[in-house]
């Protein structure tokens, strides 16, 4: 049985009492300890700053030209806090009640309110470093609400919360580079951890504009990678997101948790032909004010627009009374393509549903006229006023719908369908985020924490942030403080040169392949296995023939895929083999945890096990657990159980009605 | 909506990397929807030259919905190419026609040495942040985020400053490879707010020092950088910089 070194004590008390009790490392000390972070989105960059911050010798590392084009930039919709400042009731408690019902009852009661009690730190610290939430009149921070929740906790910036917090982060982090604290390496990734005794002292990372392997040393190692929602090929994930560097810490020995648990985000643009390379996300915060409907007659080919109001099946308020069109993601996404598979969908491929701003924008009007004194408006200069107002709110997310599909969203009604946006499963990590290799941490998306079986909206980058800024500046230091007494280890140990050797051999390898498929052909293959046949639903028999399908292409892989250019220089195609290798082997245990998971829990719906209504349902008695898998050897993994103990919340059937 | 098929003719730049010299290379592509984004044209290019044995023309880019700011190409002598207020990722095929001989070229600026192909090194960027822009708030240290009201439009105003995404088309439109916008966009963003205040000084004569090391030219208000932003941030932002750096060196000691 795995331990997560949970604190004992009341839940409300266990953070607090850590933060007292947990071993310090001096200042004079921390001067000589490295440490290494891989990866500089919210989590990455705001552990990295803190840390140098504090005193520490930091070592951070991203693939893309800059940290600050980490994708957590591509957050839209905001981030969640339990300030109350609306004054609707919102507590600690309720945002920590939220998160774990909103998980379907899959996450660690400890480390959620831990999130919850500091979301409140993070707006503050946002604030101070300038980052410019959206504000009221008064001066004072503005919040919207968002799926899964009755009280309005979200702040934001426009559609651009993700992009203006990881410029805070991003800027703190640049202040601790000029200051010498933090020494960055862009354009690198990591292709291995090295291990010293069994704990992790270091990575090998690759120079992607020079190919040279390197050595970097470390006294502890920070994972901050993000999800792997790339495995699918489509994904609202950026081009470069990679599961790479968290693989080769679960080769290393890191149990990775719960990788069946991924995300379909119920608002994206929907997919148009063959050539695309990627899914465009439209903020959850559009379900805020728009209406999801299909039409109620089958086969029903007029224009959105020519369909009247009661011939339209807004069959999410019909469903969810009490959440409607704010139901959590998971439920959002399922009832669309409920719908669409029963042939309702709508546009020319039939898989997408309507999103429709008409009545807000009406309703916006109206309330602006009043606030402007005016009467005898015309229901045109209502319409004007509306869509001013929903322009200011939403208007980058409009213009981007607008550009992809050439359709005026102000106009006619958006067309959205699911799409793969983030996974809840990841790393398997304790309470300290240490993964089961001493020294090796997982922060952020890249670890499987705080969101059970689906993530509400605006919980990531509260999450993020939160393990960066407020977690691991405590819990690194409680495991460093016994690392003083060791010296740094050299990078010419037996241990780094072992590590980079096998590196340069499996790239030599899979460059002397020269087959005939292009890597990207073998992306997609994959992604169309996985979305098949792991994604929206899953049932047993499809989850088989894909593991066998995923084991297929692995073998193709390595024989007829081809790699054009040098190792030795920059070299695009060869980084994206390296990632899709790592994909593919996920892709199998992708299957395998969905498989073992006999039960529908959030995100993981398996057709076998619902009810009569088509709800998800769980088996708390057999699968209230954390499945955290250890690799064996290849096609081979052993099955670790952390058992969920709910001793504050009681599970019941998830109710959205 | 119709869909139409163009076919191409696309004079692309290639270079190895920055030791040695480029040039333009021609290339036919047939059979391209109107519907796929500009980076997903280039994605079939590539995929055409892999499988016939050549090398794919390397080019930046990452989250492919315009707010990273990684893709960064020169299309037909303009960044970003035609579209107003876009990035290349955004760019669609819609705005061609079938036929056209379409020329893709880097960032073109001392500053930005070309790594390979379209691909360039934009650090300097990231050491001008480094010379200031950034409130100097350690974690931990903050107060109540509503302790300090801030005027709406004021917020709003930073907000919109805040935008630039730090992809440098500002830099490759200015005939003088200035990066006044991106500068004065940072500067502006922490000047207009009460937490920038403490080092709103020492924050502008440093960044303007460290663009001028970096061997940015100077700006001459031809305008081509506001014209050229994806986010449109204002050149309005390049005046408020001006006062600022003024005000700055008169009055530091």
């Amino acid at each position: 049985m795995l331990n997560a070194k949970i604190p004992a004590g009341k839940l409300d008390d266990k953070w607090v009492d850590y933060k007292g009790h947990c071993k310090l490392v001096n200042p004079a000390n921390k001067r000589k300890m490295e440490v290494i972070v891989v990866g500089t989105g919210l989590a990455g960059a705001s552990a990295a700053a803190s840390l140098g911050e504090m005193g520490y010798k930091v070592k951070a590392f991203c693939f893309q030209d800059s940290p600050r084009r980490a994708h957590s930039i591509a957050a839209q919709g905001g981030i969640n806090a339990a300030k109350n400042y609306q004054n609707d009731g919102d507590s600690v408690f309720r945002l920590f009640y939220d998160t774990i019902k909103g998980g379907d009852y899959r996450a660690r009661e400890a480390n959620v309110h831990r999130l919850a009690e500091v979301s409140t730190n993070i707006i503050d610290q946002c604030v101070a470093q300038g980052v410019p939430f959206a504000r009221e009149y008064g001066g004072l921070l503005s919040n919207r609400s968002f799926g899964g929740t009755q009280v309005q906790r979200t702040f934001y910036a426009a559609g651009q919360t993700g992009q203006q917090l990881l410029i805070g982060a991003y800027q703190a982090l640049e202040r601790q580079v000029a200051l010498g604290n933090v020494q960055m390496f862009a354009r690198h990734e990591m292709l291995d951890v090295v291990k010293v005794d069994g704990a992790a002292k270091g990575i090998i990372a690759r120079n992607l504009v020079t190919g040279e392997l390197e050595r970097h040393f470390g006294y502890a190692v920070l994972l901050c990678t993000g999800g792997y929602g790339n495995v699918f090929y489509l994904s609202t994930n950026a081009m470069g997101s990679n599961v790479t560097a968290a693989w080769k810490a679960h080769k290393q020995g890191a149990y990775f948790a719960n990788p069946c648990f991924t995300q379909i985000h119920p608002t994206c643009i929907p997919v148009s032909g063959d050539h695309q390379s990627k899914l465009t996300l439209m903020s959850e915060s559009l379900r805020n004010d728009g209406r999801i409907w299909v039409p109620k007659k089958l086969g029903d080919d007029r224009k959105a627009n020519d369909i009247p109001e009661d011939e339209r099946d807004y069959y999410l308020e019909r469903r969810y009374p009490a959440f409607g069109n704010l139901v959590p993601r998971d439920v959002a996404s399922r009832a669309a393509k409920e719908r669409c598979d029963a042939g309702y969908g709508v546009g020319t491929s039939k898989q997408a549903v309507y999103l429709d701003y008409a009545a807000a924008i009406e309703r916006y009007g109206k309330t602006e006229a009043s606030k402007k004194g005016l009467s005898n408006v015309s229901h045109e200069e209502i319409i004007a006023l509306g869509k001013e107002v929903v322009k200011e709110k939403y208007g980058n997310l409009f213009d981007m719908y607008a550009k992809i599909t050439g359709d005026n969203p102000y106009e006619v009604p958006m067309r959205i369908y699911p799409a793969v946006h983030y996974t809840m499963g990841g790393l398997w990590v304790d309470y300290e985020l240490q993964t089961t290799v001493p020294g090796l941490y997982a922060l952020g998306e890249a670890n499987f924490s705080d969101h059970g079986a689906n993530r509400l909206g605006a919980s990531a980058l509260m999450q993020g942030l939160a393990d960066g800024y407020f977690v691991i500046p405590y819990t690194l230091g409680n495991n460093l403080a016994d690392e003083i007494y060791n010296a740094p280890i050299p990078t010419t140990h037996p241990a780094f040169e072992a590590a980079e050797k096998a590196v340069a051999e499996r790239i030599q390898t899979l460059k002397n392949i020269n087959g005939k498929q292009s890597v990207e052909s073998f992306h997609k293959r994959l992604g169309k296995i996985i979305w098949d046949k792991c994604g929206m639903a899953r049932n047993a028999e499809g989850l088989k023939q894909a593991i066998a399908e995923v084991q297929a292409l692995k073998k193709e892989f390595w024989s007829d895929v081809r790699i054009p250019g040098e190792i030795n220089e920059f070299n695009p195609e060869l980084d994206k083999a390296n990632r899709v290798a790592d994909f593919i082997e996920l892709g199998e245990l992708m299957c395998v945890d969905a498989l073992n998971r006999e039960e529908s829990c959030g995100g993981h719906f398996r057709e076998e096990y619902q009810t009569a209504d088509g709800e998800a349902l769980r088996d708390d008695e057999n699968f209230m657990y954390v499945a955290a898998w250890e690799a064996k050897a290849e096609h081979e993994w052993q099955l670790h159980k952390e058992e969920l103990k709910y001793e504050v919340i009681k599970p019941s059937q998830r109710n959205y009605k | 909506m119709s869909h139409k098929e163009l076919n191409l003719k696309l004079k692309v730049w290639r270079q190895k990397n920055a030791q040695t010299a480029g040039a333009f290379k021609t290339y036919e592509l047939n059979g391209i929807s109107d519907e796929m984004s500009f980076l997903e044209m280039l994605d079939v290019l590539n995929e055409k030259l892999i499988t016939e044995g050549g090398e794919p023309v390397a080019f930046d880019h990452d989250c492919r919905e315009g707010i990273c700011g990684m893709c960064s190409l020169y299309i037909d002598g303009k960044p970003h190419g035609p579209w107003q207020a876009n990035t290349t990722c955004q760019l669609h095929m819609r705005a061609f026609n079938d036929g056209d001989t379409i020329t893709i070229e880097p960032w073109r600026a001392n500053s930005f040495p070309i790594v390979k192909d379209l691909t360039v090194d934009r650090s300097a960027f990231d050491r001008i942040i480094q010379a200031g822009g950034y409130v100097s708030v350690n974690t931990g240290n903050a107060v109540d985020g509503n302790s300090l009201p801030i005027e709406k439009d004021k917020a709003d105003e930073a907000f919109a400053s805040a935008m630039c995404i730090g992809c440098g088309a500002c830099v490759a439109a200015c005939k003088n490879s200035s990066a006044m916008l991106f500068l004065s966009a940072k500067v502006s963003h922490l000047a207009l707010l009460p937490q920038g205040a403490p080092e709103r000084k020492s924050r502008v004569l440093n960044m303007v020092a460290q663009m001028d090391k970096e061997g940015f030219g100077s700006c001459t208000n031809t305008g081509a950088c506001e014209a050229a932003c994806p986010k449109e941030i204002s050149i309005a932002n390049i005046a408020r910089l001006n006062k600022e750096y003024i005000g700055a060196s008169l009055t530091s000691e």
